[in-house]
């Protein structure tokens, strides 16, 4: 039997509006405990306004051996970030 | 000194926080698990922070040019009036929780009704503490229920803190004369009203916690007016000793 708390994928909101982020992962018995864990772990210096637990286990993640075939093939394709326009000056902050 | 009972009242709740931030403090870096290690010690610089708020507004009530620290660390075992509780060791993890839980059902109502307080002061003090104590209370009773409904080991073992314990649960409750003349003068708190809620509350919480109460009602008391267990006299040791050997130390 494995005794350790399953693990937990921790995402913080640092103020209203923003995405949440993730931040660290930690150890609880469920979720609720792991909601509290959060708060006392990342949020003690005033990091967050919401959080979101995960259980690390239901995350699928891409296998870095498949990194060439997945990655490389957008490393030379510039024309896809939309830098190729002229822009008219009364245009700020693009 | 502008008003002794008030000075005196409010030393009685400073007392306790400092005393039980004490008595957490003592786990940091021994927690069972990381998580709840930072969550302890997270609670202990709440309470830590509710007693330097007291202490100060204390102190200038006190009118002798001392300060919040002066009060900490160079008052004597007899002039702290912190229950016996607080000062109760930690035990094991189900102890301490237990211990905090019967704290935090106090503290947590207590500062509702101080919010209401006359004195402006102790008001704001009162609801800047409250949400840091809805949060304690949230946290040790859901430990409380977590430890009593969980594996039979925890379950006696926390049932045996219950028992411990349930001697020291009413002094905080009971009602002296610095408590009667706060309440009369209207910056004080109705105990009588929070002994109900508490009450209720922790009714609520060993029954879903699946721990049986203890029939006994016997109160252990002397803490309020300075008569302290064997444990204090240690816990100040720890506590004053820089302090006491380096007067006038600074960080």
């Amino acid at each position: 039997m494995n005794k350790n708390w399953p693990l937990w994928e921790v995402f913080i909101r640092s103020k209203a509006g923003l995405n949440h982020k993730h931040v660290g992962s930690l150890h609880a018995a469920d979720a609720e405990m792991a909601i509290q864990n959060a708060r006392d772990v990342y949020t003690r210096r005033n990091e967050g306004v919401s959080i979101w637990v995960v259980e690390s286990k239901h995350i699928t993640a891409s296998d870095p051996e498949d990194a060439d075939q997945m990655y490389e093939p957008a490393k030379d394709k510039v024309y896809r970030h939309p830098t190729f326009y002229n822009l008219p000056d009364e245009l700020k902050h693009m | 000194m502008q008003d002794q009972n008030k000075f005196n009242y409010i030393i009685q709740q400073a007392d306790n926080c400092l005393i039980l931030g004490q008595r957490l403090a003592e786990w940091c870096g021994h927690g069972p698990v990381l998580e709840q290690d930072i969550a302890m010690t997270n609670i202990s610089l709440d309470l830590i922070g509710q007693a330097r708020l007291l202490y100060q507004y204390a102190s200038e009530i006190q009118e002798e040019g001392k300060t919040e620290d002066d009060l900490a660390y160079l008052r004597d075992a007899w002039d702290f009036k912190n229950v016996l509780l607080v000062e109760q060791p930690n035990g094991d993890f189900g102890k301490t929780i237990f211990r905090q839980f019967l704290y935090d059902t106090f503290s947590c109502f207590f500062y509702e009704e101080l919010m209401k307080s006359t004195d402006e002061r102790l008001a704001s003090i009162a609801a800047k503490s409250h949400k840091e104590t809805l949060y304690h209370m949230k946290w040790s009773g859901d430990w409380v229920i977590r430890l009593g409904d969980g594996t039979e080991e925890s379950h006696n073992r926390i049932q045996q803190s219950v028992n411990e314990l349930w001697s020291y649960k009413d002094e905080i409750i009971s009602i002296n004369s610095v408590d009667q003349e706060a309440e009369k003068a209207g910056y004080g708190v109705s105990l009588e009203l929070i002994k109900n809620k508490r009450n209720e509350k922790i009714k609520a919480v060993l029954e879903e916690a699946t721990l049986s109460t203890p029939e006994s009602d016997y109160a252990h008391k002397g803490g309020k007016e300075g008569t302290h267990s064997e444990y204090l006299g240690y816990i100040l040791a720890d506590l004053q000793f820089l302090q006491r050997a380096y007067p006038g130390n600074q960080w």
